[in-house]
């Protein structure tokens, strides 16, 4: 459990399989072949790979192209570039026009560090979540981000993909199923659940541990899946632990947290914490400092869920 | 090489598609003729001349495709596709009405034949690229055409993605630019002028042919030439008159998103007989 690895490698190697395994898988980057692993791609199959340089927006609507004319394309950028600077592209070349391009957001998070604001993407899930027809995948480490490439060649439609760079503690193993829009239980419990996404995953079963000592029996449920959230799941489980805490490496304004707020609200209204970054930009650190700057540690998932438990009565 | 006898059908298929540009933006109330007028004549020879198409096999794998990337211009595409055998030519009527397949900017989703949905300028180009890509590596000559405005160009991903295709050598890529010199502020020039345009496409490494967009000749051997040049993409600047045709439609802004009323229908129908 206390193995780390880069979700970029996992992804890398779910490349690697794909291309192997299905001729009509492409590959786009922007100049970042190298540090988000898809030169591994470019190398094994040349004549499949295009490096479209500094250009998200023509990323976008070159692997819009190519699914047009029945490729399975994945477009690589980092995420904040593909999704902000691509977000008009995605929106009307992808996914109105219902076209199955998989949109690939590296760097997520916290993991470009110390290169600040702007390559932090704090808001990127949740500009993906808003569209219509748009699957989201986060998964929460490596071993799930090579199921999940898998996985995602059979889905129909559009989807984005999450990728972080710096090694993240490997959570699942080989045998845990891995099903597009299906929640992943990662410890059963009755007192509060604790919903994860992307890699925070480890935080939450450490906040479980933290809870677990003061007699609390948190319950954690990882959702690499946003959309289509696992409505099931997640109602489920609040309807027996009566209060819920969410975590994750994102705005807690667009993605998971909003997602869970929304569909509490509608259907089981119950007291909900969110954790994740609040409303604000990154700012230059690693991704340890960034992870206690922004509160995101078993500690204050921990606190969290005491909150929710208080406010429960 | 065309005959007279093929030119004058061309015409009159033109003909026929002004009459109906002007005849669904009057019924929809609204719409985009100004620009479908200088556009039409290029999208009929390049429909009823050039491409490899199926009509009645819309998604027919091996066609070549077409990208109205200035997506706004949907009267004269509609009426071309119509006029080419998509759908009746009725249904033109429907042209922005509610549950129409005929959406104010083109979808691909609801109309089978139109190859991506538009409307947010700047990105056809793109698409083309990547759908040449792919017939590329599949080994199949499938050509992949695309008509951006002259004021569309301002778009920075026009350029991002004229790089590309210079890059790749795309050479199954054609990009006709509809030069009518107009956008919805007034002329290209007073807005932001795109300089010295050829020179700038030739720059990006591009085959550049310069026509009279409303010279069916010359919109067909431009085509043909496109169809020739290996190793690079091809953009034909095609010369227009916005609103051709009608007479109170020509040369000005005020038609680029304003339908005529009943008696200026009538006036153009007169004109366009």
């Amino acid at each position: 459990m206390t193995d780390k690895r880069e979700p970029r490698d996992g992804y890398a190697e779910g490349l690697l399989d794909l291309g192997r395994d299905h001729d009509d898988v492409f590959v786009l980057d922007g100049d970042c072949a190298t540090p988000n692993y898809t030169a591994r791609f470019q190398e094994a199959h040349p004549d499949r790979f295009f490096n479209i340089g500094i250009a998200e927006c023509d990323i976008v609507g070159t692997a819009a192209g190519l699914a047009a004319a029945g490729k399975v394309p994945f477009a690589n950028a980092y995420a904040n570039f593909l999704t902000g600077r691509g977000f008009d592209q995605v929106r009307v070349s992808v996914a109105y026009s219902e076209r199955k391009v998989v949109i690939v957001g590296h760097n997520a998070g916290t993991s470009a560090a110390q290169e600040g604001a702007t390559h932090l993407p704090l808001e990127d899930v949740g500009l993906m979540r808003a569209l219509p027809n748009m699957t989201v995948i986060v998964p929460c480490d490596a071993v799930e981000m090579r199921k999940a490439v898998h996985a995602i060649y059979n889905l129909p439609g559009p989807v984005y993909l999450r990728v972080g760079k710096l090694p993240v503690p490997v959570v699942t193993g080989p045998d845990t199923p891995f099903e597009i829009g299906k929640a992943v239980p990662l410890r059963a419990g009755s007192d509060v659940t604790i919903l994860t996404t992307g890699c925070t995953a480890s935080e939450a079963l450490g906040a479980a541990e933290l809870l677990a000592r003061e007699g609390i029996d948190a319950e954690v449920i990882h959702l690499h899946t946003i959309k289509p959230l696992d409505a099931e799941a997640v109602l489920d489980s609040v309807r027996r632990t009566g209060c819920v805490v969410t975590i994750e490496e994102h705005s807690i304004i667009g993605a998971l947290g909003s997602a869970v707020a929304e569909l509490l609200g509608e259907h089981h209204p119950a007291p909900l914490e969110r954790v994740g970054t609040r409303d604000v930009f990154g700012l230059s650190g690693t991704m340890d400092e960034l992870f206690d700057h922004f509160g995101l540690r078993a500690a204050n998932i921990a606190e969290a869920a005491r909150r929710a438990r208080a406010r429960r009565g | 090489m065309i005959n007279n006898a093929q030119l004058q059908e061309l015409e009159d298929i033109a003909r026929q598609c002004r009459r109906d540009i002007v005849r669904m933006t009057n019924k929809a109330g609204s719409g985009h003729p100004g620009g479908s007028l200088s556009a039409i004549d290029a999208l009929v020879v390049l429909y009823f001349r050039h491409m490899n198409i199926r009509p009645e096999e819309p998604l027919w794998p091996e066609r070549d495709m077409f990208f109205l990337s200035k997506g706004h211009c949907t009267p004269a595409y509609y009426a071309a596709m119509s006029a080419r055998g998509y759908f009746p030519r009725e249904e033109l009527m429907t042209f922005r009405a509610m549950h129409t397949r005929l959406q104010g900017h083109p979808s691909n989703t609801h109309l089978p034949g139109v190859d991506s949905s538009s409307g947010s300028l700047g990105q056809g180009l793109s698409l083309a690229n990547g759908a040449a890509m792919a017939a590329r590596y599949d080994g199949r000559p499938s050509r992949y055409y695309v008509m951006l405005g002259d004021g569309e160009i301002q778009e920075g991903q026009v350029w991002e993605a004229a790089m590309t295709a210079a890059a790749y050598g795309l050479d199954q890529v054609c990009a006709i630019v509809d030069a009518n010199g107009i956008q919805l502020d007034g002329t290209v020039d007073n807005v932001k002028s795109l300089g010295d345009m050829p020179a700038k496409w030739h720059a990006f490494g591009w085959h550049v042919i310069d026509i009279d967009g409303h010279n069916m000749y010359q919109v067909d051997t431009a085509l043909e030439k496109a169809k020739r040049t290996k190793g690079k993409p091809t953009v034909i600047i095609s010369h227009t008159i916005k609103g051709k045709g009608v007479s109170f439609m020509e040369n000005t802004a005020k038609f680029h998103g304003l339908a005529p009323n009943p008696e200026e229908l009538e006036t153009a129908l007169e004109e366009l007989r």
